[in-house]
């Protein structure tokens, strides 16, 4: 762990989110540090998304309470999210294929001059950003169409990082790579944390969690089942935290007492 | 915004970390894609692209030639002066119309209605001015609004209330079709002024041969000075950029193109003003979609509606508003079509009307699946389909049989695009 602050980027004290009939999140607990990767992981419909929803601003809270810096805010609208400095990389990757990849990097948010296309000024920041970020794409200048899953996957992180977010949120950025294109992925996520960012990676690949998470929150039906050191935890832990077959402190704890009792 | 502090973590990221620096470095890719400067990297990137299938204008180009070749074999009137003059000035009508189904196109929608559309612009046109006795220019604006005004109309029905474009379109169609017979009254034609301004539209030349060769000076002397500025900024802010001897050759190619034009049109009867219209609209929607925001959402949201959901676009609005743009320039097709015909009647805007103008757009050049294309296109397309017509009258060749052939070329455009686009997937392009 490089440089993590005393006080977390976001923390999510007792955050609870209801769906009609459908608990989907309950009391959850959750704090980023800036310069630091924490997985989010849990079983299909653990919550993952709906947590993530809820910080993205697509979902407000029902309860509970969201900090920034240490400070209450209400995030309502996703709108609020991007104020704060929350940047959020969904899994369908919203790119436009026909668009070249400044076009794509500066979609939405394109520089002018006089009301026309700063092409020139946007190619040259493009590079910049790519090259800072140790991004290998053939050209600037190709659509995005004819890049690997892989490269789209860095650009598409890579357009998150143009407004300087402090929280960048990863949804399951490796699925559907390969190999060598995981490891680009990863890298990056690497460099993200050595500028500083804040990173919530959701993955549902142990190995990648391991190797680039610093921490790893379990989230099982809704609430938080443990929060764990990556260095210091084996897989095998939190894979039982995630499949609820945990044999922890609490089931020891019980165990234990109810064989005193037997004595 | 992000530069500043970039660059600034960018120099202590080198300094703490030399493997990433060294990583840094080559991040462009040097297998791929990386052009030599100068004429031998410009001859190579075109090779690249059509072995890639990138064909762009070039599959138009060589059938337009073949085309010359043909008619000019069977008839040496083809290539005069005259007729040549005659094509550019009745291509014009359905151009304009291929300019706004080329925006329509872009989105990967269709517009049915544009036929029908130009058949109301000249009939409102004809109606208010020799019905009404009302100011022309008054006229005419009020026909351009309408035409903008249906087309925002389908627009409404497409993106805010959700019903595919091709319908709303093809009961446009119908609608405008009978809206048009119903203002055309009783006896169904009115003829037109042809001293007034729509009659002029296509009967005007400058006939001082000054105009068509300064037409052509200014024309290259333009575009020598945009790419070359272009070409120094980007050389300043250190992108790649066009090497001096690519614009030479493009200026040289365009300057042939023009003073040969020009040569052409002062043996006639000088520059024709339809086709100084046709250009200008031509180089400001180029502009308007390549080099403005609202020119970049049109071709986002033909590359991902949901991708320009998310950075902010108001899909709808963009949406609405070109359809108001295709029915505009249906519009100013149609003061164009009753300008040649000089008459608003019940057979315009009907006929192959609407197929040659989508025709014409796709023969350019123009993708039917959205965010591919350009304004040009309409050009390219239109002399194609419009020089067919012309070559086949001269050979006293009937309707029904240009029909046929104007549909062989148009499936052949349709099977080249399919083709090529199947060599640009495999060449990771598409």
């Amino acid at each position: 762990m490089v440089h993590v602050s005393a006080t977390p980027v976001l923390a999510l004290r007792g955050v609870s989110k209801r769906f009609g009939a459908v608990q989907a999140l309950t009391d959850v607990e959750l704090e980023i540090h800036a310069g630091e990767v924490v997985a989010l992981v849990g079983d299909n419909g653990a919550g993952k998304s709906t947590l993530v929803k809820t910080i993205a601003g697509v979902h407000p809270i029902d309860e509970g309470v969201i900090e920034w810096d240490g400070k209450t805010v209400q995030i309502t609208r996703p709108h609020d999210a991007q104020n704060l400095g929350i940047a959020t990389v969904y899994q369908d990757l919203a790119l436009c294929d026909n668009i070249d990849v400044v076009g794509n990097l500066y979609l939405g948010r394109e520089l002018k001059k006089r009301g026309i296309l700063d092409e020139v000024e946007m190619e040259r920041r493009s590079r910049e950003l790519l090259q800072t970020l140790s991004i290998r794409i053939p050209s600037v200048r190709i659509p995005i169409a004819s890049l690997s899953g892989g490269q789209r996957q860095t650009v598409a992180i890579a357009r998150s990082m143009l407004g300087e977010p402090k929280l960048v949120i990863l949804d399951e950025p490796t699925a559907a790579l390969g190999v060598e294109q995981t490891a680009q992925v990863l890298d990056l996520v690497e460099r993200l944390r050595e500028r500083g960012h804040a990173v919530l990676l959701i993955s549902h690949n142990m190995a990648d969690v391991k190797a680039v998470a610093d921490k790893v929150a379990v989230l099982r039906l809704g609430r938080n089942n443990g929060v764990f050191e990556v260095k210091t935890t084996s897989q095998e832990e939190i894979i039982s935290a995630i499949t609820g077959a945990t044999d922890n402190a609490v089931t020891r704890r019980a165990a234990r007492s109810n064989g005193e009792a037997q004595k | 915004m992000s530069t500043d502090k970039t660059s600034a973590s960018k120099d202590e990221h080198l300094v703490e970390n030399p493997e990433a620096a060294a990583a840094a470095v080559t991040a462009v890719d040097p297998r791929l894609l990386v052009r030599e400067q100068g004429l031998a990297g410009y001859v190579g990137e075109f090779k690249r692209k059509m072995r890639a299938g990138d064909l762009g204008s070039v599959p138009v180009v060589i059938g337009l030639i073949v085309i010359c070749i043909i008619f000019q074999s069977l008839n040496s009137a083809f290539l005069s002066a005259e007729n040549l003059n005659n094509i550019a000035v009745a291509m014009v009508a359905t151009g304009m119309m291929s300019v706004g189904i080329i925006f329509v196109l872009l989105l990967g929608e269709i517009d049915l209605s544009v036929g029908s559309v130009s058949g109301v612009a000249g009939a409102i046109t004809a109606v208010l001015t020799v019905t009404h006795g009302m100011n022309q220019w008054l006229a005419i604006l009020i026909a351009l609004a309408s035409g903008a005004a249906i087309g925002s109309l389908h627009g409404f029905f497409f993106a805010k209330i959700g019903a595919p474009a091709f319908a709303v379109t093809l009961a446009g169609l119908l609608f405008w079709l009978g809206f048009m017979l119903q203002i055309l009254g009783e006896n169904g034609t009115i003829n037109i002024d042809s001293e007034g301004a729509v009659g002029k539209l296509t009967t005007y030349y400058f006939s001082d041969v000054a105009a068509a060769y300064g037409l052509a000076t200014a024309a290259v002397v333009l575009f020598f000075v945009t790419t070359f500025l272009d070409s120094r900024r980007r050389e300043a802010a250190g992108v790649p950029s066009r090497p001096l001897s690519e614009i030479v050759l493009r200026t040289a190619l365009l300057a042939i193109i023009a003073f040969a034009a020009a040569i052409m049109f002062n043996q006639y009867k000088g520059l024709p003003l339809a086709l100084l219209l046709f250009l200008l609209v031509l180089v400001g929607t180029d502009f308007l979609l390549r080099r403005t925001g609202y020119g970049r959402k049109i071709f986002a949201l033909g590359g991902s509606v949901e991708a320009s959901r998310r950075a902010g676009i108001n899909v709808t609005a963009v949406r609405i508003s070109v359809f108001a743009i295709a029915g505009l320039f249906a519009a100013v097709g149609g003061l164009f079509w009753s300008s040649k015909i000089a008459a608003a009647n019940q057979s315009a805007g009907a006929g192959d009307l609407l197929m040659n103008v989508i025709a014409a757009a796709v023969i350019g050049g123009t993708s039917l699946f959205g965010g591919r294309g350009r304004t040009w296109n309409a050009l390219l397309g239109v002399m194609v389909i419009t020089s067919i017509q012309y070559g086949l009258a001269l050979e006293g060749i009937a309707t029904p049989v240009q029909y046929m052939i104007t549909g062989g070329v148009l499936l052949a455009t349709v099977v080249i695009d399919s083709v090529t686009r199947k060599t640009q997937r495999t060449a990771g392009r598409a």
